[in-house]
């Protein structure tokens, strides 16, 4: 008598279904790019790479693609913690880049990857709307009453380096308004309008072009970041993925890191 | 407590177009078989459909005229409406459900119930107050939607086929309880029905449709006698007495009809009911079984589509529908002297 | 062929159950759900999801009748429109709150004139939850108000009932089991709500960190075990959710 009821349960079931795959689709913050080639060399590469990595390694994608056209390179582009858990699950890496030595010690631990090597270094600053409507100089203005400070998570390394910054400059822990879960996310937060300055890497300062104006922190102040790479262990292309790493730590990949606002690993 | 109305409207390619005056006091029943119109003409009364042209106007209060963009809504046009499926409302008892519109009358809830209850009683349901609508009977439901209906005193009170969902039981009971209502009632009413027997017994005019239109307006002594067309002959006419019952015998006038049909005893003012077709014609007085016999003169011969209705005069007038091999085999022409015959179980009796 | 393939599909949604249930650190679980992250977490969760549930029903249950018995232009769209939010990626709905309430946004910039902040504050929580529950709550009242029977809803109206009137004394009580059904998905889905609330309220706890995000803080955190026990809380609650929908509504079938 009630045929609502029949139908409307139809419908729940239908809407659960939505609701799940809803729930899945906005957690994955990572990105993947294939590159087509003809080359039957078995040099396809899985790359995990800090997000904060992805300009200078896409723009390295298109160096190789002419002067090693063997390598077929799919990026896999995450926050680095995320990465190291993808890899200790068994995901198919067969080389991982690491922002900071931290999540890169945890898979060396592990007995996951081989001995890595640090190829760039990377160090915070300030980003703020360009033409610095707040007038920020440093740290100290973050904190100023109506300024919007959105910072990463501290489980993040960008998060962990501005907590220390902060604590470098004698400053007390700062009240962000929000704690992002990667760098580019802060950033947008800040592209989008609806912070007035966030602490990013000045790489990403570089990246993101005019959207944004950098505000240096001091070098007394800063942090330095070192970003590892490493073949893994379980990779069955070592041989290609061993060219790759050494293409970032002292061939090519080091003018695309430089041109991206990297400082070199020494 | 009058209706006067003009309706023309137009619902999906079926067009209504109708005029109606019902005085106060007076019960019209519209009859008509399905898609005639008539839950179309109800919803136009009730405001539930507005019309395309003409004017509908209760005691002078004019509530829809398309010419003048009046139209007022179903709230306030104080008219009430007993639906064919009673549609009570579910979540509330029988009580609630009479109090709902004396309620939204702005009526103080406990005042509203003691309304209600005492318009329950008058319908004799008193005892089911408390009860929800799924708990009861067909006939009863009926009662208490009719009960809801007339709460509210309404200008005018409509009828959806009140009886058209019960059985045959609990339709005579039912059309007791409307008569007595309508009896105590001062407001104008119109009985929509395809049932001639519910017409003819709870009406005081008829108002025949036939596609969208009228076919026919008058009493129902004058409509059942003089039916205009084949489409009211066949619906209504009929053989309609009044007189008074005494056990299973009918006086009318001087003669006397004798009704076996009906279970119960009928005493006092009644209508009996002789379908013609049921009327045997006999040039000589006949033998056989039959109880009722009456002379008479063939007063007239009416054709309609296969049928012949031969209108009989005499102490008893009787109307006869026989087919014309039997006008031909009996050489029936006006004058002609003959003797019909009712069997006793073709005589419906209905208190009056 | 057929119980094959249905014995894959059981197996593809209760492996991954078995999977929480297996890591589950049944000997830590207590500590792990009631320390005090988790319980900020978990208490905003239940603010928050209720307040979107409340604020899905105000709105949403005229909403859905107007939908159901309302015929105007443009009715077809609206309820494109009202429904599009199950079948967007909740953080595309996130970054349109965002250019819509932000700071910059289309509306957000007189809201933040009159000192209304959406993101990074508890009501931007509730917003992102909103947008992405209401419609499954509109979506079920709209369909019983569209089942019931409209006729009552006529006859309420000759015995005198205003258009008001009839939709409190009437309509909304005949579709009250759909309400609370549509009522309780609405809040399943505010309270397991990630991608919106990420995207535009942010992430800080006590304000805009409900369960869900951190769940997946605790996780990119490589605190797996800390993890799963939230996770589980939040399935018992779907799984109450679920037998409670059943018993409401298919025991009436």
């Amino acid at each position: 008598m009630f045929d609502w009821r029949g139908r409307a349960a139809v419908v729940a079931v239908g809407l659960v279904l939505v609701m799940a795959a809803g729930c899945g689709s906005s957690s994955s913050k990572s990105t993947a790019t294939t590159t087509k080639t003809t080359s039957n060399v078995n040099g396809a590469l899985n790359v995990f790479a800090a997000a904060s990595l992805t300009e200078a390694f896409t723009d390295e994608k298109a160096t190789l693609a002419r002067e090693k056209p063997d390598l077929h390179i799919t990026y896999n582009f995450a926050g680095s913690q995320a990465l190291v858990q993808s890899i200790q699950q068994g995901a198919p890496a067969d080389v991982f880049a690491s922002a900071g030595q931290s999540n890169m010690q945890t898979l060396v631990d592990a007995g996951l990857v081989e001995k890595p090597v640090t190829f760039a270094r990377n160090t915070l600053e300030i980003a703020v709307a360009p033409g610095n409507p707040k007038h920020i100089t440093g740290l100290a203005d973050l904190e100023r009453a109506g300024v919007i400070l959105v910072l990463e998570d501290p489980s993040v390394p960008a998060g962990k380096y501005a907590l220390q910054a902060f604590a470098s400059a004698k400053l007390p822990a700062p009240h962000a308004k929000s704690l992002e879960l990667d760098v580019k996310s802060t950033l947008a937060k800040l592209t989008l309008g609806e912070a007035d300055a966030v602490v990013v890497y000045v790489s990403d300062v570089k990246a993101a072009g005019t959207k944004v104006q950098g505000v240096p922190i001091p070098a007394a102040q800063n942090l330095f970041a070192s970003y590892p790479i490493a073949v893994v262990k379980a990779s069955t292309h070592k041989a290609a993925a061993q060219a790759f790493v050494d293409e970032i730590a002292t061939g090519t990949g080091q003018e695309a890191l430089r041109a991206r606002g990297f400082l070199p690993a020494g | 407590m009058t209706l006067d109305a003009r309706i023309d409207v137009s619902v999906g390619g079926f067009r209504l177009d109708v005029a109606l005056e019902v005085a106060s006091g007076e019960t019209v029943a519209v009859l008509g078989p399905n898609g005639a119109g008539k839950t179309t003409l109800l919803r136009a009364l009730a405001g539930l459909l507005p019309i395309d042209s003409g004017r509908i106007a209760v005691d002078g209060e004019v509530v829809d005229d398309p010419a003048t963009g009046t139209f007022v809504p179903p709230e306030r046009r104080a008219i009430g409406v007993v639906f064919q499926d009673y549609l009570l409302f579910p979540h509330l008892d029988v009580l609630d459900n009479v109090a709902f519109g004396v309620r939204e009358n702005g009526v103080t809830r406990r005042a509203a119930r003691e309304h209600a209850a005492a318009v329950l009683s008058t319908v004799g349901l008193s005892d089911k107050a408390r009860s929800r609508p799924r708990e009861l009977s067909g006939g009863q439901a009926q009662r208490v939607a009719l009960a809801r209906a007339v709460a509210i005193e309404p200008r005018i009170l409509l009828l959806d086929e009140p009886l058209a969902a019960l059985d045959v039981q609990t339709r005579a009971e039912v059309r007791q309880t409307l008569r007595e209502v309508f009896a105590s009632t001062k407001g104008a009413r119109v009985l929509v029905t395809h049932d001639a027997v519910d017409a003819l017994t709870l009406a005081d005019r008829l108002c025949i449709l036939h596609d969208g239109q009228v076919a026919q307006l008058g009493t129902p002594d004058d409509v059942v006698a003089h039916p205009r067309t084949a489409y009211v002959a066949e619906l209504v006419g009929t053989n309609l007495y009044r007189g008074i019952a005494n056990g299973d015998v009918v006086r009318v006038g001087d003669s006397t009809l004798v009704a076996i049909a009906t279970a119960e005893e009928h005493r006092g003012s009644v209508l009996a009911i002789v379908p013609p077709h049921a009327v045997v014609l006999h040039r000589e007085r006949p033998e056989g079984s039959a109880r009722n016999v009456f002379a008479g003169t063939v007063a007239g011969l009416d054709r309609f589509g296969g049928r012949v209705r031969v209108r009989i005069a005499g102490p008893l007038p009787v109307i006869a529908e026989v087919t014309p091999a039997a006008v031909a085999a009996l050489d029936l022409m006006e004058g002609s002297e003959v003797w019909a015959a009712i069997k006793a179980t073709e005589v419906t009796v209905f208190p009056a | 062929m057929a119980i094959a393939g249905a014995t894959i599909a059981t197996l593809f949604f209760a492996v991954p159950l078995l999977g929480l249930l297996w890591r589950a650190p049944w000997s830590s679980a207590w500590e792990q759900l009631t320390n005090h992250e988790t319980l900020v977490a978990l208490r905003l969760s239940l603010e928050t999801s209720l307040a979107a549930t409340a604020l899905a029903v105000v709105f949403g249950v005229p909403l859905a009748w107007v939908q159901a018995r309302v015929a105007y232009p443009g009715r077809r769209l609206v309820r494109a429109l009202t429904t599009l939010p199950m079948v967007l990626p909740p953080v595309v709905g996130g970054i349109a709150l965002f250019l819509a309430f932000g700071r910059l946004g289309l509306v957000g910039q007189y809201l933040d004139k009159v000192g209304v902040h959406l993101p990074f504050h508890v009501p931007g929580a509730i917003a992102a939850e909103l947008f992405v529950s209401m419609p499954f709550l509109v979506l079920v009242v709209e369909a019983a108000f569209r089942s019931a029977d409209q006729r009552l809803e006529d006859a309420a109206r000759t015995l005198g009932a205003s258009r008001f009137s009839v939709f409190r004394r009437v309509a909304l009580p005949s579709i009250r089991p759909a309400l609370v059904a549509g009522a309780v998905l609405c809040w399943a889905r505010a309270l397991g709500e990630f991608g919106a609330t990420i995207t535009f309220a942010g992430n800080l706890q006590g304000k805009t960190q409900t369960l869900p995000l951190f769940v997946y803080v605790t996780l990119e955190r490589g605190e797996l075990a800390a993890a799963i026990v939230p996770s589980l809380l939040l399935l018992v609650i779907s799984v109450a959710v679920l037998v409670s929908l059943r018993d409401r509504w298919l025991s009436a079938l």
